[in-house]
Order: C-alpha cells, then structure tokens, then sequence
C-alpha cells in the first residue's frame, strides 16, 4: 500500500504500450527476488535457517535497521540525507535509561521516577528535537544535510558519553514499588508470537505508507524532493516540509533506541554507531534514488531485511564476520548499480 | 596565432554544413539546414528564441551530434565527436555563459586542460608569456595574474576570445556576447571581430540586438522553426528584411478577445523596485507601476535582463522587492509568501519549465494536482476522488496530448509539457495569473493553443499578463503591449502598434518612424 502512488504510476504507464517481461519484471522487483534468493540459498546450507523461531529473531534484528530506515526515506524521498540517526539511537537509549534510573532535582530536594510511557514520549520528543535542529540547520540556516547532520552525528554521540561518562545503564528494568517497571516490554515481549519491536516496525510502515501515498504531505514530499523549485513555486512549504522529514526521522531513530535498549536490557552510549550507513544502504537497496523524488516504503522495508536476512544468514552458517561486511559491501554496490541503470533508462 | 597565416581566400566556404537535422524524441530542433561559414567573414544567425541558433551551433562545434546530416571542413567531411574535437580542428565556441574559473587567474583560464608542461610540472613562464602575446593581441591591457573574478565581464569575455585564438582557432563562433557588455566594451569587441576577420578568422555571430549585429556582419542567415527561412549578404538587406523573415507573416497568434467586458483593476503593482539578486549594486525592476483589469491580457515585451522575470517573480512572492506595492483585488499581498499569494488568487507560471515548472519524477496528473493538493486535503487526507476530477479536468481544459495522468513527464512534447505547467496553476481558480515566456521552446502550433487557450480564460474575467522576447507575440491576444528596458516601462502600446515600434521602445533597434 505503501507503493500505491509509484505503483500505480508504472502500471498505467506501461499497460498502454505492452506488458511487462519478464526481464523487466524481476528488475523492478529485484530487492524482493534478492530476499527470496537469499532465503534460497541459506535454507539450503542450514536446517536452522528456515524456522519460524529463527524468521521472529531476524525479524527483530531487523526492526531496529527498519524503523531507522524509513526516517531514512523520508530525508532521502526530500533529496537530503541524514547522518546522524546512528548517533540519535544511541542518545535516546541513553536518555531512557537516564530517566529510568530517576530524575533528581536537587531544588526541590525529590527524585522522579516518570512510569516507562512518560519515558518513551520524552525519549521520542527528544528525538524530534535532534530532528528540528537539523532540519532547522539545512533548511533556513542552508548548511548542506550531509555537513549539518555529521555535525549532530558528533554532537549526539557526545552528549550520549557524557551523560553516562562513557558508561552503559545496566539496570532497565525498574522498581515494582515506584511503578516504572515494563520496560523490556518493547524487546521481549511477544504479541501472537511477534515481537513487539517487530510490530512496532510495522506499525510505523504502515503510518509512513499512509503518510505518503494518501496525504497532501506526502505529495509534498516527493514534489519536493523531484523538483524542489517547481514544488516551491507551487505552493508547497519546502521548508516546512524539509523540518519536518527530519523530526520524523529523529524520532524514528529514538524509537528504535528505546526497542535496541530494550533488547539488550541497557543502554549504552555507543549503541548504533555506523547505524545510519546501514539505513541508507536500505534505503538504497528498496530503490529510492538519494537524489530524491523516488522511492517506496515497501522498497525500504525488503531493502532493511535483504541486510539483516543476509547478515544473520552468513552467521548462522558460521561465516566470519568479516566476511559479512564485505557481502554486504558488495550487495550496496550492486543495489546502486541497478538503480542507476533504471534510472538512466528513463 | 599571428605566426599561422591561414591560408585561402578571403570569402572562401571553410565550413558547410549540409542538410543538417536534429531530434529530441518527438521534438524537431533542426530540419535539414544548409549553412555555409565563409573565411574571414562575419556570418550572422538571426531568429528567435527556439528557432534552433543554439542547437545549430552546438553541433558546429561539436558539443553535440547531428541525428544526420554532413559537415564539410576545407571540402573534406567530418565528424566532431566533443567540442575538444572540434577545437582540436580549429572551431571554437563562446557560449552565452561564460565558461571561466572566477577563482584562477587569467592565465590559468587561457591554458585550462591544455597546460604546457615541462619536466618539473606546469610551465608557467611559458603560458604567461604566450597570455602576454595574446592579450596585447586584442589589445587589451589584461594582467595575465589577474583572478578572472576580478575582471568586468567584456574583459571576461576577451579571455574567452584569447583561450580559442590560442588553440589557433579558425572559426570562432560567438553565441549572444554583447548581452552582458556596456556599449564601450562592444566597441572594443567589435574591434577585435573586425582585427580577427582581417587575419583571415571565420566568425559566426549570434545575437538579438540586431542592430548592432548589422553593423558587424557580412552574411545573414535567419532561421526559424529549426529551418532557415532567408540568406543574404549585408548589402542586399536591411532591418525590417530580417524582422519579416524571423517573425514570418503567415502564422496567426490570435487577436485580443474584444466580446467581453473588462471588469475591475484585478492586479495592481505599484513603485516596484527589485534589486538584482546576484547582489549587484542596480535594480532589476525600478520603480514599476503597472495596473491590470479582470479580462484583460497585458503582453510585457522587453530583452534578456529587461527584468520581466523579476518583475513577475516578485509579483508573486517569489523575489521580495526592496520598494512598492503588490495590490489584488483591493487586498496588499506585497510580501506574502508563493503559497499565500497562490490562495489569494495571484499564480505564476516560470519561464523555465524544466527548472522551475515541472517534477520530472512524478506523473502528469500529479504535477497537474500538486498546487491544488492542499485544496483538496481534508484532515490529511487527500480525497483521490477529487483529485482524479481536477486532474481530468485540466487534461481536458488545457487539451493535453496523453495517455491519462498517469503518464510520465518526459513522454510529453513541450508544448504540452509546457500545458501541463499552465493547467497546474490554473487548477488553482486564480483571479491573475502572470506567465513568464509561456511560449518558449514549443512550436507554434502549441504557442497558438496556448495563446487561446489564455483568451478563453480572459473572457471569462481571469486578468492575464504574459511576458515574451518575441514581437510577433506581442501582436496576438493582448489588449495592451507594455515594453521594458532597464525595469523600467519604456513605452505602452495598443494592439494596433507595429513591429518595428515594439523593438524600437526596446532598445533592439534604432528605427526611426
């Protein structure tokens, strides 16, 4: 549903010439067909593979790179990129821990306990404000995103280390008698056998595919991101837009610190460095192309799971991992390879 | 460049191009030209904006391809296959936009890619000296050390002129190079044609101020549509020989519609001034005053850097101007943003579609929405059912030639790419809308459509203001002609003015009547 807009365009476009081949079929659909490819090959090598338990597990590795991914997208979708999500995760994880442990406010001489639901909305809102300040950096100060959001990246990850100086929370979990307990609720839980964090995912793919194929946003965004002089002389708030994208995904990041946090049961301040290369290289794999305009979340999402099925595949059957950063270094290359030879096409 | 006597007779044929052709898809850029560069002689391309001048001058130089056709150097065939090829035979181009690096010196921009080495690197002595050599060449008093940023721009435009004489360039084709030069520096260009021309240098001059080009050339050829339309030496013609021959005289434009009344003042501008954009210490657009009525269609003629655009663009909250008013429909708008100004009922539609017009990545019909998708958004959700009715609307309102909305952008011709931009805004249910060169780069088919499409519209009380560099489409629909020269209004005309008065106000040509 995500795909509705891009979907519906290629379709109508082509059923009035002739139908699809089939060449033409498995390159739309590549990032798809690699996933299938990729579940192919590792069944076959390993008889754990191919388990439901071992598809939740991945899955939930999976949610944290997803989540990051489609905030990815969406800075991506506007022509931008954003550098500093890795760094954002970390901060957050942080921050919740910092808040679980207890506020102190030495004025008034009390300590607040907020309950894990206040945690998470301050944890996300925390998010939205690393968000605002890039987008306020790239779209009225005019710092180029690449530049603005390496400058967070650090400025995020330093704020993390000190306010643990450099140390992890370890105690997540809360007292029963203050009332904060729960939250491993988010990483270990199972809803019908689903992992929380794995539903989470779905939930916000679901919003960010509503967000953009049915509303005037997300119009906006790809208009935006094609031609953002054309959008702009049509009325479109570019910059609005642009602020927007990034809050959206700072707190994209922030919740996937509050899930990985959850899972690990701490929270540590250098949690998810290099996250925000693998985003992007999901990104890339669905499709989207980083000079804006185009890309789906359904893209995004079989891009987030062709590296995370990939990875834990080659650790199941005991590649070493250094193997797996030179796997998923080739897969990058051949994903922007493709795009580029669709997108020249045109 | 002095030490190769180029060999041949003056009035020689050094370069034909025959039958020359150039597509774009559907488009038709040249069809099928005969052009003949004769040796040290200036030769002239007249006509207007899209008739081809550009296009056939980038395949002389080699920048780009024919789709077929031949050209003929010193009687042998050839095929340029890059503008370094090209030079690399002795065909030079200087482009409208100046191809210097502001940031190195003069020096460095003659040599650029073509640095004389020595065995510990880059012979700067060498360069300098031949820079010299050049320079006092032109006879232009040039530092070679100077940054190229920190000279006036005629003086830019002689290094241009020095970095093709030091590739011992033979045919030296100059594509508009006095739009930017104050009247002492096209004197002083003049005097390098006319040195270079001595020397046995073929020249192929492009340029819109007519006049002056009269003064300098030998041959005019005039182009229209992609093909030429007239040829003839100096001295067999004159003026008004060229306008007939640019503008035509068979095609209809339309005429002002007259079987409506004309309402209220819908727009008024008044005192505008803009400064230019770049930061340069003049104004674009000073002190402007300008008034429209519902169902009226005005026609604002002037040359590049009149300040058309900037007036338009400043109209419509896309440039804030520094003075004056912007008044619609009674109500200040002056200041409001692109979006208010669109609410208000004030559009524009830019002078460059592909820029400033269209989103490539999206479809027809989302392009048509894209100004009206607020609009159509209630509670963040765009009703599609609304959307597909103002989508197969437009289609039909603007007569676009497509496979529905939901075929890609660059399936279009221009023409109804260019219908695409105009049915967005006026989705939009605008009270002004202000076009900038609606009619640039589509056929004339497309521009009459166009243009009747803008007079349907007037009649039923839409106040319409277009700009244009084309006489002939001041003399269509519009009710009243303003001309512009140095944003300033130079004079105002009925639809009954001539050609030959529109240019004169512009400053184009000194007619006398």
């Amino acid at each position: 549903m995500s795909a509705t807009t891009s979907v519906d365009t290629n379709k109508s476009s082509a059923k009035g010439k002739r139908k699809k081949s089939l060449v033409e079929l498995l390159f739309e659909g590549r990032a798809f067909f690699a996933l299938i490819a990729i579940i192919i090959v590792f069944s076959s090598m390993s008889p754990n593979y191919f388990t439901i338990n071992n598809f939740l597990i991945m899955a939930s590795h999976v949610a944290i790179y997803g989540l990051l991914a489609i905030g990815m997208l969406l800075v991506i979708l506007n022509g931008g990129i954003d550098l500093s999500v890795g760094s954002t995760l970390g901060l957050s994880g942080v921050f919740a821990g910092f808040l679980m442990q207890g506020v102190t406010l030495p004025q008034f001489d009390v300590i607040l306990y907020p309950s894990v639901w206040v945690a998470v909305v301050l944890t996300c809102l925390l998010g939205a404000i690393v968000g605002a300040v890039n987008g306020v950096l790239i779209a009225y100060l005019r710092v180029p995103a690449f530049v603005a959001t390496l400058g967070v990246l650090y400025v995020a990850r330093g704020v993390a280390l000190l306010m643990t100086n450099g140390l992890t929370y370890n105690n997540l979990s809360g007292r029963p008698e203050l009332g904060n307990t729960g939250f491993d609720w988010l990483g270990f839980n199972r809803l019908a056998g689903v992992p929380i964090g794995v539903l989470v995912l779905a939930v916000f793919a679901i919003a960010c595919g509503i967000l953009l194929s049915r509303t005037g946003f997300g119009r906006w965004l790809y208009s935006s991101g094609g031609n953002e002089h054309a959008a702009e002389l049509s009325g479109v708030p570019v910059k609005r837009v642009k602020i927007t994208v990034y809050m959206l995904s700072g707190v994209c990041a922030a919740v996937a610190g509050l899930v990985l946090s959850s899972q690990l049961t701490s929270a540590g301040p250098t949690a998810g460095t290099t996250y925000e290369l693998t985003a992007i290289a999901a990104v890339v794999i669905g499709g989207a192309a980083l000079t804006g305009g185009r890309g789906t979340v359904i893209g995004t999402l079989l891009g987030a799971f062709v590296i995370g099925f990939l990875s834990d595949g080659l650790v199941i059957i005991g590649v070493s991992s250094y193997w797996q950063t030179v796997f998923t270094g080739a897969v990058i290359v051949m994903a922007v390879l493709l795009n580029s030879i669709k997108y020249s096409r045109r | 460049m002095s030490s190769n006597a180029l060999p041949g007779q003056i009035g020689d044929v050094v370069l034909a191009a025959h039958d020359i052709a150039k597509s774009y898809g559907n488009i038709h850029a040249l069809r099928g030209v005969n052009f003949d560069i004769r040796r040290g002689q200036v030769t002239t391309l007249f006509g207007e904006n899209g008739a081809g001048k550009s296009t056939l001058m980038k395949i002389l130089s080699g920048v780009i391809q024919p789709t077929s056709g031949t050209i003929v150097l010193d009687g042998k065939p050839v095929m340029f296959s890059s503008s370094t090829d090209a030079r690399e035979q002795g065909i030079s181009i200087i482009h409208q936009e100046l191809s210097l690096a502001p940031n190195m010196n003069v020096r460095d921009n003659i040599f650029m890619g073509r640095e004389i080495r020595k065995a510990t690197g880059v012979d700067f002595a060498e360069e300098e000296r031949q820079s010299r050599t050049l320079l006092a060449e032109l006879e232009e008093d040039i530092d070679p050390l100077t940054l190229v940023e920190d000279l006036r721009l005629g003086q830019q435009q002689i290094v241009e002129i020095a970095r093709a004489l030091s590739v011992n360039s033979r045919i030296l084709i100059m594509d508009e190079p006095t739009s930017a030069l104050s009247a002492s520096e096209v004197e002083v260009l003049f005097k390098v044609i006319r040195d270079l021309t001595n020397k046995g240098v073929s020249i192929v001059y492009i340029s819109h101020h007519l006049e002056e080009a009269l003064q300098i050339t030998h041959h005019a050829v005039v182009l229209r549509d992609g093909a030429i339309t007239a040829y003839a030496e100096r001295k067999d013609i004159n003026l008004e020989w060229i306008v007939h021959h640019m503008v035509g005289e068979n095609f209809d434009l339309g005429s002002p519609p007259t079987d409506h009344t004309i309402g209220d003042v819908a727009l008024r501008i008044e005192g505008l001034t803009v400064p230019d954009p770049s930061g340069a210490d003049y104004n674009v657009v000073d002190n402007f005053s300008l008034s429209v009525h519902e169902g009226e269609i005005v026609c604002i003629y002037g040359l590049m850097g009149a300040g058309r655009t900037e007036l338009l663009e400043s109209a419509a909250g896309r440039l804030s101007p520094s003075s004056g008013k912007i008044i619609l429909k009674g109500q200040d708008v002056t200041g409001r943003s692109i979006a208010e100004c669109i609410r208000n009922g004030l559009v524009l539609v830019p002078e460059d579609r592909q820029r400033d017009g269209l989103v490539q990545t999206m479809t027809v019909g989302s392009n048509l929405s894209l100004a009206s998708i607020g609009a159509i958004t209630r509670a963040f959700f765009t009703s599609f059912a609304r959307e597909a009715q103002l989508i197969g609307d437009a289609i039909q309102r603007v007569h676009i030639k497509s496979d529905g909305g939901g075929a890609a952008i660059g399936s279009l011709s221009g023409g109804n790419q260019q219908k695409v931009v105009i049915g967005k805004m006026l989705a939009t249910d605008p009270e002004v809308i202000l076009l900038d060169e609606p009619s640039r780069g589509i056929d004339i088919g497309a521009k009459a459509e166009v243009f009747k499409l803008l007079a349907g519209r007037a009649r039923q009380g839409l106040a319409v203001i277009y700009t244009t560099s084309e006489v002939g489409e001041c003399l269509s629909i519009a009710h009243r002609i303003i001309v512009m020269r140095r944003g300033r209004i130079s004079a105002e005309f009925g639809p009954d003015v001539t050609k030959e008065q529109i240019m004169a106000a512009s400053g184009e040509a000194l007619v006398t009547h």
